[in-house]
């Protein structure tokens, strides 16, 4: 690993001034290192944080990298990671050119990680350091503690996927605006409607007291609590209640189970409290992957194309970019799809299309003629890279003026029977369908927490909300284990199963035989879901309906 | 860098701690130019965690996930197809395969890689070998024979051929002037004229054991189930090749309805489940094929099927009399069933007429049948092999 040459240095110099002068930003220090493929695979295990801390699991991912590698040689353009300073890595010197091009999409995604709102949490955080700081640390344990180091980590990487990432999140923008559940708002929001439920005219009246009272809002409280003597009480309570509900099930583990509290297990509070950072650290990159790879896309193709240095490799460019952003005939290509959707929607800004006038016109003639001229497309993209993330971008944004423009649909799949083939087909083009589609292959971890009224007597009791989605089986069982492990007493998880509508397994296992009954013609029945739950107690899965 | 070997090590340590082991032994498929694929073993391992999974109620391969696309054309409209039965040398058909790992088609060179892993397997895993269970030959022999010619040197003068070689020579040189009558005592005689016969290694292809793979690529196929038998029939094909020194034949068949030979184990491991089930149609192109080729005279003949247990034929009648005709000339036919996990306690089809028709009691030595659940991981799948091949 070495840093790049100076006179690349230059090159990205030059291209971080010219980003600039067209909107985007990100600090002045930026890092860049030539690596080599074999830094390569070694390092996206370890989510190309070269000092994060050791684990089996990420060598049995290098030694799978490395066959893979041998059979399918791949070199990345780049890689970026979001630390301060931002550091990314490229394969080789690259041509002059070509670097141009990179760099551009690089600083785009640096803009985007320290923009976007979503990444709130890592502003603050120098990663580098502690992940190196986390490392050592599980270094040290490892050679006290042995193998139990990487149960420890295992068990806890189980649970990793659940952290409370939106609350954490919540937090870090919360703490900034200082604002927390007051009086007041308990008051009307809580206690008078949920709780005394009281009628709408009294409701208004309230509010019609309070702001008679404005400027001396302690009167209101006085005469407030002589009629509500509980008041204080409860506010107090929910307080604390709305504290530890906040609580994620790593959060919950670390500070309530009786097996860590025990001296020789402290420890493993530690290891649970890494694996938990690193996860939230990453949350916000797993959830703007079509946006953050569409923003570099957008911009190295807007900037280079307007970049003199792009002058005689205009065929060379066309086919690295097609390479990269073309969309294909069957499948789903982050960078295509986020790139097109900028596009798309600086073009409709520009032509005022996020209009009540524009919503309101019936004919496409119409729409296609549409222009206000406002030209704010540019500023308006700045602001969706800020205050966005996949899902939201999705689901704003796609609309049918997109899917028709670049000939999307839906790809269906299903078996012809006649001519032994699968056939894929245009199942859909309405713009709904393409984005319940898209939305549907976002990351979306089950909802998972701790219900603290049912976990008494040493029980760990896990609720997952129901969406419609059932768990992965295989992996109950396991995960579970680690986390009893973890807790140190039994534990339960409430999920929800569909439950096979009354077909028989034999039915199914004989829809490829023409001798059994000939089918009748199958409607899709409606799932039928029960409410099933697991309890691991000494290592051993029971499973009950409830 | 940790080696596999350590890996493995340390996994074999979860079970003294009380946990399953995690690491499984994966093969990337290398396609190349030619038919030469090559197979990488590589470990991998499942971070298991709490996560969604789709609703899976009915087993059709009916409608796939739907994904995105682009182009040209009206709802409903049919934008590709793809077989599900593979046509041989047909270039579309390159479908990741249900075995485990990645890849593209390609061909089939299972070299050292596929070696390495059977070298793991019968160490670490300690299965039997086959030469003490009575199989002790060679697979292949080194003659020694007086074959190659050789200038200048060598053990025998072949005589006639040094003379022409001469006489070769001594014309060239217009040394003789009439070819009626020549005067051996003027011959010109050089060193590189003399032709030796020399000793040479010679291999003689005298492989004994032919090893059929046969399996059940059906509709009802799909998943778990293939991947299981799949891992299975890799480890045996792995081993043999380790224990055998690669001098083992191998021949693959796959078999819905119809029976298909494959030429390599590239096409056998990912072709995709088509569809309704015979099972008869396998075991009777195997034996078609031993007549064919007269097979039962040279060779020791082992034949593994791995199969759901489902069958058209539902009583078994012509699987049965397949069965007992090769029963004539085969060392060993391993059946490998595994079950979907629907199938609860009950007895699959193949499984239930196998035990009736009590070919396996009277053949006990010659026919093994090994019952496995879809989720068996590699240990069990080890120990299932040992039961095919004990």
């Amino acid at each position: 690993m070495e840093l790049v040459s100076q006179h690349v240095k230059g090159i990205m110099e030059e291209c971080k001034s010219r980003a600039r002068d067209h909107g985007l930003k990100f600090d002045e220090e930026t890092l860049e290192y030539i690596v080599t493929n074999r830094d390569i695979i070694e390092l996206s295990p370890k989510v190309m944080i070269p000092t994060l801390y050791d684990y089996w699991v990420h060598d049995v991912r290098v030694l799978s990298g490395k066959g893979m590698y041998e059979a399918y040689p791949s070199n990345p353009y780049e890689t970026v990671i979001n630390t301060r300073p931002a550091i990314s890595f490229y394969n080789d010197n690259n041509p002059d050119w070509l670097n141009v091009m990179i760099f551009y999409h690089v600083l785009a995604h640096i803009d985007f990680f320290q923009n976007n709102l979503f990444y709130k949490n890592t502003w603050d955080i120098d990663l580098t350091g502690q992940a190196l700081s986390d490392k050592r640390m599980i270094a040290k344990l490892r050679s006290e503690k042995g193998r139990w180091v990487d149960y420890a980590i295992e068990f806890a990487r189980g649970m990793d996927n659940l952290v409370g990432y939106h609350k954490e999140l919540n937090r870090h923008i919360l703490s900034e605006t200082k604002h927390q559940l007051t009086r007041i708002d308990f008051y009307f929001d809580i206690f008078l409607q949920k709780i005394k439920n009281v009628s709408h005219h009294e409701y208004l009246k309230e509010i019609k007291r309070f702001n008679e009272n404005l400027n001396g809002t302690e009167d209101f409280f006085d005469l407030m609590i002589s009629k509500y003597p509980e008041f204080e009480e409860l506010y107090r309570k929910e307080l604390i209640v709305k504290q530890k509900s906040d609580l994620d099930i790593m959060e919950y583990v670390i500070r309530n189970s009786p097996f860590l509290k025990e001296d020789e297990n402290v420890w493993i509070k530690s290891v649970i409290q890494i694996v938990r950072n690193t996860s939230l650290y990453f949350q916000p990159q797993i959830r703007t992957k079509i946006m953050n790879e569409g923003w570099a896309s957008y911009w190295h193709d807007y900037l280079f194309m307007r970049d003199n240095r792009i002058c005689g490799h205009e065929v060379d460019y066309a086919k690295i970019n097609a390479g990269v952003t073309s969309m294909p005939k069957i499948g789903l290509n982050p960078y295509a799809l986020g790139m097109r959707l900028f596009q798309h929607i600086k073009d409709m800004e520009d032509r005022g299309c996020y209009s009540f006038d524009y919503s309101a016109l019936k004919d496409e003639i119409g729409k296609k003629k549409f222009n206000k001229g406002k030209n704010t497309g540019a500023d308006y993209i700045l602001k969706v890279r800020e205050n966005f993330n996949d899902f939201t971008f999705i689901n704003f944004f796609i609309d049918q003026d997109f899917v028709t423009q670049h000939d999307l649909f839906v790809a269906g799949k299903r078996f012809n029977n006649s001519r032994m083939s699968i056939e894929y087909y245009i199942k859909s083009k309405q713009a709904a369908d393409y984005k319940e589609m898209i939305v549907k292959t976002l990351y979306h971890p089950p909802e998972i927490s701790v219900d603290i009224s049912r976990s008494k007597n040493g029980i760990l009791y896990l609720n997952h909300k129901f969406e419609y989605k059932p768990l992965k089986i295989d992996f109950i069982e396991n995960t579970m284990i680690g986390i009893e492990y973890l807790w140190g007493g039994p534990v339960h998880l409430e999920t929800s199963e569909p439950s096979s509508s009354g077909k028989t397994a034999t039915n199914d296992a004989n829809f490829w035989d023409p001798t059994s009954q000939p089918g009748e013609e199958k409607k899709p029945e409606p799932i039928k879901w029960k409410r099933m739950l697991y309890i691991i107690e000494n290592r051993k899965l029971h499973k009950q309906e409830l | 860098m940790i080696t596999l070997d350590e890996l493995l090590e340390k996994d074999r340590r979860r079970e003294e701690d009380g946990f399953k082991r995690k690491i499984r032994i994966g093969r990337i498929v290398k396609p190349a130019t030619g038919g030469k694929e090559k197979i990488i073993i590589v470990p991998t391992t499942v971070e298991e965690k709490f996560v969604h999974d789709e609703i899976n109620l009915n087993q059709e391969p009916g409608e796939g996930e739907p994904t995105g696309g682009t182009g040209e054309g009206e709802e409903g409209d049919v934008i590709g197809e793809q077989p599900v039965r593979p046509q041989e040398g047909e270039e579309g058909e390159k479908g990741p395969g249900e075995g485990p790992g990645q890849g593209e088609g390609g061909d089939h060179e299972l070299e050292s890689n596929a070696y390495e892993l059977g070298k793991v397997l019968s160490q670490d895993f300690q299965l039997p070998n086959l030469k003490n269970k009575g199989k002790k030959r060679t697979l292949a022999r080194y003659i020694y024979d007086l074959t190659d010619k050789n200038r200048g040197v060598g053990q025998i003068l072949d005589k006639k051929a040094t003379l022409k070689r001469i006489v070769e020579t001594n014309i060239t040189l217009g040394n003789i002037p009439d070819v009626g009558d020549i005067d051996p005592t003027k011959f010109i005689i050089s060193p590189q004229d003399l032709i030796y016969r020399i000793l040479s290694r010679e291999k003689d292809f005298e492989s004994q054991a032919l090893v059929f793979f046969l399996r059940d690529y059906s509709g009802s196929m799909s998943g778990k189930v293939t991947q299981t038998i799949v891992s299975q029939h890799v480890m045996l094909y792995s081993w043999l090749l380790y224990q055998y020194e690669k001098q083992v034949e191998t021949r693959f068949i796959l078999h819905d309805t119809e029976a298909k030979e494959v030429s390599d184990f590239y096409k056998y491991y990912s072709y995709k489940v088509a569809g309704g089930t015979k099972v008869c149609t396998a075991f009777k192109l195997v034996n078609d094929i031993v007549e064919r080729e007269n097979l039962a005279r040279d060779y020791n003949i082992y034949v593994f099927h791995g199969t759901d247990g489902d069958d058209w034929d539902k009583d078994g009648k012509q699987t049965i009399v397949e069965i007992e005709k090769m029963l004539h000339y085969v060392s060993r036919i391993g059946i490998t069933i595994v079950e979907h996990s629907y199938v609860g306690s009950k007895q699959t089809e193949v499984e239930k007429y196998l035990k009736s028709s009590e070919i396996l009691t009277k053949h006990s030595n010659l026919l093994k049948m090994d019952v496995l659940d879809e989720n068996a991981d590699d240990s069990r799948i080890i120990q299932g092999i040992k039961k095919l091949i004990s």
